[in-house]
């Protein structure tokens, strides 16, 4: 393993129903990670941020009032934070910038701005040859493959529940969660929550919430000098598919493997060898996706991989352990809430909730309809 | 199941095929260079990079790849319960569509389907898709 760069701090925004503007949100969390780190806004000479504006990055630095050497604004949905600190890493390792925070964040609950067609533009090809068959932009792609994994593979909507009830259980775990006191849900319960888009019900479908979240990045020698352990990027890797439904090149088998695939070479690490695994869950079936992609079981055998509560806090296979996007927090884009739980749990800072053996991590994020994936390998420095 | 107001725009690249759809033709944009069928219609193949393309008839029938039944529409435009689907042509490339005259519980991965239309306000008609057994 060869580190990249370091994370130095990480915190998360108020979340749920908060009242606030996004950029009260994303301001609230870049203080919050640097206190984590021990550094000032004054330190910060990188920024990367997306989705708040027409010009994301160039409006975040001055609202928190820096001018950085170095930015980033790619927009790939919830896979964007993935592929921040990756290019953040290379950026501070190519000697760039020396600080850079990356910061998420919206308020789509209080300003109930969530539409459940997505946002079409008139000039895009999906405009046209899409939107006027009335999909719902993500969630019917997502069902679609869900519907496509059970004919090909026999993957019940009792299963993808499974990943739904393992969620919940960590959520309770967990202070910060939405649902940290909704109590435990059941495979009946999500079975008898309404479906949206069959055979996706709404319990297999994540949060809509406010919530923001920042981590702080450094070089590994910083780092060390500041008031956390740091955490060290040591891989990483992307793979950008389609961005309409009909280009998908095939529903089961999702980028997720050649992203997967470069960040654990990378990492010289193979999946089997990781403690901390934390996977995008914008929808139940993605994680079922995200399993066989990165490795962790064969092609078509996630159903089976994940039943008996594998996932959950008793589970022989433990994985996001926040809750993830289905019952902790979930504004829009999750990605930079991968990287805080395990920047936790690397650290053992994640109380109730740790797990036993936390020295390598892998965050996987996935954006739109299948269509960005990028996966960041950390390990304990 | 489009908004019945609702128009999609026109553009270079998709002119000849919207205007096909007002005799109810449904093309495919094919590669002269490579031979290549794809769909939406666009300034090269994405296969090969040629610019060298023509429109041509599609059979209009197809297999179902997969659908969801959608319940919750996203404007009270769309009568829910309506199924979409991804059908892949014979020509090879796959289409977003919507499957009629099937109940939504009849539906399934792989069932054999053919072009349908649904009219335009403006004359011009969108492709969906029925079950071909029923004939």
């Amino acid at each position: 393993m060869k580190p990249i760069a370091a994370i130095a701090g990480v915190a998360e925004s108020d979340l749920g129903s908060t009242g606030k503007t996004t950029f009260q949100l994303h301001a609230q969390a870049i203080l919050g990670a640097l206190t984590d780190a021990g550094l000032e806004l004054s330190d910060v000479d990188g920024l990367a941020t997306t989705g708040v504006a027409r010009f994301p990055v160039t409006q975040m630095a001055e609202y928190v009032g820096i001018c950085p050497r170095w930015t980033d604004g790619t927009f790939a949905g919830g896979a964007s934070y993935e592929i921040f600190a990756a290019r953040a890493a290379r950026a501070i390792a190519a000697g760039l910038c020396d600080v850079v925070v990356v910061s998420s964040g919206s308020n789509q609950r209080s300003a109930r701005s969530r539409r459940l067609g997505g946002a079409v533009e008139p000039h895009m090809p999906d405009a046209q040859f899409e939107a006027p068959y009335g999909p719902l932009n993500p969630i019917s792609l997502y069902a679609m493959a869900a519907q496509r994994h059970m004919y090909e593979f026999g993957t019940t909507a009792e299963q993808l529940a499974e990943v739904a009830v393992a969620a919940r259980q960590w959520a309770l775990l967990n202070p910060k969660a939405f649902h940290h006191d909704s109590g435990p849900i059941s495979v009946d319960d999500v079975l008898a929550s309404s479906t949206v888009s069959s055979p996706l019900h709404v319990l297999d479908c994540c949060l809509v919430t406010d919530g923001g979240g920042a981590i702080v990045m450094t070089s590994l020698e910083r780092a060390a000098s500041l008031k956390k352990p740091p955490v060290a990027v040591v891989g990483h890797g992307e793979a950008t598919t389609n961005m309409g439904m009909a280009a998908i090149p095939d529903l089961t088998a999702t980028g997720a493997k050649e992203s997967s695939e470069r960040a654990f070479e990378m990492a010289g690490l193979k999946a089997a060898e990781i403690d901390v695994v934390q996977l995008y869950d914008s929808f139940t079936i993605t994680v079922l996706l995200t399993l066989e992609a990165l490795g962790y079981c064969g092609r078509g055998e996630s159903g089976q991989f994940v039943e008996g509560g594998r996932l959950g806090p008793s589970g022989d296979f433990p994985i996001n352990t926040s809750g993830g996007g289905l019952s902790y927090c979930q504004p829009g884009m999750f990605g930079i809430f991968l990287l805080i739980e395990a920047v936790r749990q690397l650290r053992g800072e994640a109380g109730a909730r740790q797990l036993p053996k936390h020295d390598t991590a892998v965050c996987h994020g996935t954006g739109g309809i299948l269509s960005t994936h990028a996966t960041v390998v950390l390990a304990r420095a | 199941m489009l908004e019945p107001d609702a128009l999609p725009e026109i553009n270079p690249d998709t002119k000849a095929w919207w205007e096909a759809t007002r005799q109810r033709h449904l093309l495919v944009q094919r590669c002269h260079t490579c031979g290549r069928c794809q769909h939406y219609p666009r300034y090269l193949c994405t296969r090969c990079g040629s610019t060298h393309l023509e429109f041509v008839p599609a059979s209009g029938h197809g297999r179902v790849y997969s659908f969801t039944v959608v319940h919750r529409p996203p404007s009270p435009a769309f009568k829910a319960p309506y199924i979409v689907a991804l059908v892949r042509l014979e020509e090879g490339p796959l289409l977003l569509t919507n499957i009629v005259d099937c109940p939504p519980g009849a539906v399934r991965c792989e069932m054999l389907v053919k072009v349908s239309w649904t009219k335009l306000a403006d004359g011009r008609h969108l492709p969906v898709f029925k079950p071909t057994v029923a004939d």
